[in-house]
């Protein structure tokens, strides 16, 4: 679950983590009373959406007035921003963040995550900051920094040591990022991140370690000991029909094809996927109906699937482990009596109780048609959606 | 021939009297696995579906001599369930409960290199021999007897590969779902060490999905230590990035 940056902002100052004054605004004139509170007279106004590429995109603008900052607030509160990251359609500005104005000598990377591999908390630095730190990555490894954590230990001094030299600060700013440091992983901790970003990590003129950006993720599977962060979730910046999904404990990810999948298991609707595309289909989606599906949840996933204009053909592929093929075929037919299904519906299940679901949806009437196997089903549904893309 | 599990393996059930563990547990039961005793803290002295109940795995083990514990307790609980295993000695903890949360899991992991148990999972289907032990939730039928081991980070593609095997009348010797959390147990490797080694085993199949550098580290093993033929898929590979 993302955080914004004024939720994560507010969470690193409960930590005191040094980041700049800030308000959030909903609308102008919100913002330039920001602005009057916070004084100065320089000024940050920023887009709140969940994606990154913000400043490219116009998201982030400086202002030398607190005119300029209503002004500013009032050119972006109800527009979509669209950057690299946010997809086509963009994401709606709901909310501003108005921050004092940060003079910057030094622009750093530093994120804290879980390394798989290690299977300890991770923490990256890079000099490099401000950029994509995907393409410092890629370009040049050499110039980020990485550290990994005993789970009982922790953050060891030497380590903090290390980044500090490793990114050119003096013995002061040392100081600083090791407080930091210590501060962010006790965030993690305790918030079950799964990323903490900041890019940049700035090192002002008079001196001082500051976090000018702020980017928080937790993780879903500890929301359930979250629940003052469980709260900050912003449904206006995910996808309404991913959110609908969620809602029902289903796994959605809309996609640009043309055949919707409703598949059980992670590994096996991407496995369905790669089919259909040897076959010359694109998939509509990646569906996971997950283990306990019950005939409510499938139903719900077929309506979810429905509300895609760009579908043409839908594939069920189910085997049936803990999930039973009966009540899989009882969720079809479910969905297809309360929603009009005006597509083809390519149906392969196999496991437990198959036979008594293949003698439903036989039974149904319904205009279905039944594969033997994954490959039948995804060159019979790719036929079916008008053949190859 | 199997690796981990036959049928002589004595199993207890870590979260007996909930609903999975009910459910699953008495059809492990109808495949054959010999599952002695279930763990409910609080509800010892009790019994449930046929099944001694204990508050401690300790208890239950020191009464059924069981070595192998099968998980299914509320995701909360489950890293206090599986370090509760090892403290109690047991030697392989299959853990199915989903939705761990990975923090958890690192402290786990991290407990359990100073042990000697085995841990599959979490959020796994759980491994089989079949014919001998089934312990999980895997539908026990579409398996038989056979020669092909098989290891995969997927539940249901797993199934695929084991109804394929079957339909081909090669049946499997064990298989063994790892799971696809980002800190798990058992991975590639510590299963392909286990097949290349046990005699009952003839090939191997490897099921991978994307995400994480496993798959590339099992192949340089399977490059430098495996003899016996490997088939290898991994899903995903046309999924958009992100």
């Amino acid at each position: 679950m993302n955080l914004h940056e004024y939720q994560a902002k507010a969470l690193f100052a409960e930590y005191a983590i040094p980041v700049p004054q800030g308000r959030v605004a909903t609308t102008a004139a919100e913002a330039e009373q920001a602005a009057v509170a916070l004084g100065g007279d320089l000024w940050v106004v920023k887009a709140q959406v969940h994606a990154g590429g913000r400043g490219k995109a116009g998201g982030v603008k400086l202002a030398r007035s607190a005119e300029e900052v209503g002004k500013l607030a009032a050119e972006m509160l109800g527009k979509r921003l669209v950057t690299h990251q946010s997809g086509p359609e963009g994401l709606p500005v709901d909310y501003v963040y108005v921050e004092a104005g940060s003079k910057i000598a030094r622009e750093l990377y530093l994120s804290l995550l879980v390394d798989r591999s290690a299977e300890r908390i991770a923490v990256m630095a890079s000099a490099a900051g401000g950029m994509d730190i995907e393409e410092v990555a890629a370009k040049t490894p050499e110039k980020i920094l990485t550290l990994t954590l005993h789970p009982a230990a922790g953050l060891e001094d030497y380590q903090a040591r290390k980044l500090g030299f490793g990114l050119g600060l003096d013995g002061e700013q040392q100081k600083q990022l090791r407080d930091l440091l210590r501060k962010l992983v006790k965030l993690f901790r305790e918030c079950d991140a799964s990323l903490v970003e900041i890019n940049p990590l700035i090192v002002t003129e008079d001196g001082r370690v500051v976090a000018l950006d702020a980017k928080v993720n937790i993780e879903e599977n500890a929301l359930f000991r979250q629940p003052k962060l469980a709260a900050l979730r912003d449904p206006a910046q995910e996808d309404e029909k991913e959110r609908r999904a969620r809602e029902h404990d289903l796994n959605y990810v809309s996609l640009d094809g043309s055949i919707a999948c409703m598949v059980n298991g992670a590994g096996l609707a991407m496995a369905t996927m790669d089919l259909i595309k040897l076959h010359g289909g694109e998939p509509a989606n990646f569906l996971d109906v997950g283990g306990g599906a019950t005939a409510e949840r499938v139903a719900e996933a077929f309506k979810i699937i429905l509300t895609n204009p760009k579908v043409k053909a839908i594939l069920v592929n189910i085997f049936g482990g803990i999930v039973r093929c009966d009540v899989i075929a009882e969720g079809v037919l479910a969905a297809v009596r309360q929603v009009h299904v005006g597509v083809p519906v390519v149906v392969r299940l196999e496991g437990t109780n198959v036979e008594r679901g293949r003698q439903l949806l036989a039974e149904s009437g319904l205009d279905v048609v039944a594969a033997t196997g994954l490959t039948d089903a995804a060159s019979k549904v790719v036929a079916l959606a008008g053949g190859r893309a | 021939m199997s690796i981990l599990v036959d049928a002589n393996t004595k199993v207890i059930c870590q979260g007996l009297t909930g609903k999975q563990g009910t459910f699953h547990t008495q059809q492990c039961l109808a495949y054959g696995t010999k599952v002695v005793a279930g763990v409910t803290p609080g509800r010892g002295g009790t019994e449930h579906i046929g099944l001694p109940v204990y508050n401690t795995v300790a208890d239950a083990k020191a009464a059924t001599g069981a070595t192998v514990s099968m998980i299914y307790v509320p995701a909360p609980f489950a890293a206090d369930a599986i370090l509760e295993a090892a403290d109690a000695g047991i030697e392989l903890i299959v853990c199915i409960t989903e939705g761990v949360p990975v923090l958890d899991m690192v402290r786990v992991k991290a407990v359990l290199k100073d042990s000697n148990s085995r841990l599959i999972g979490p959020n796994c289907p759980g491994i089989i021999t079949p014919g001998g032990a089934k312990i999980g939730i895997m539908p026990g039928q579409i398996h038989q007897p056979g020669v092909v081991g098989i290891v995969s980070r997927s539940g249901t593609l797993t199934y695929e590969a084991v109804h394929q095997t079957t339909t081909r009348g090669l049946g499997q010797s064990t298989c063994v779902g790892i799971g696809g959390d980002p800190v798990r147990g058992m991975n590639f490797i510590d299963c392909l060490e286990l097949f290349q080694a046990d005699p009952g085993t003839r090939g191997i199949i490897m099921v991978g999905e994307i995400g994480g550098s496993d798959e590339e580290a099992a192949a340089e093993y399977i490059a430098a230590h495996v003899t016996k033929p490997v088939v290898a898929y991994i899903a995903g590979v046309t999924a958009p990035p992100g």
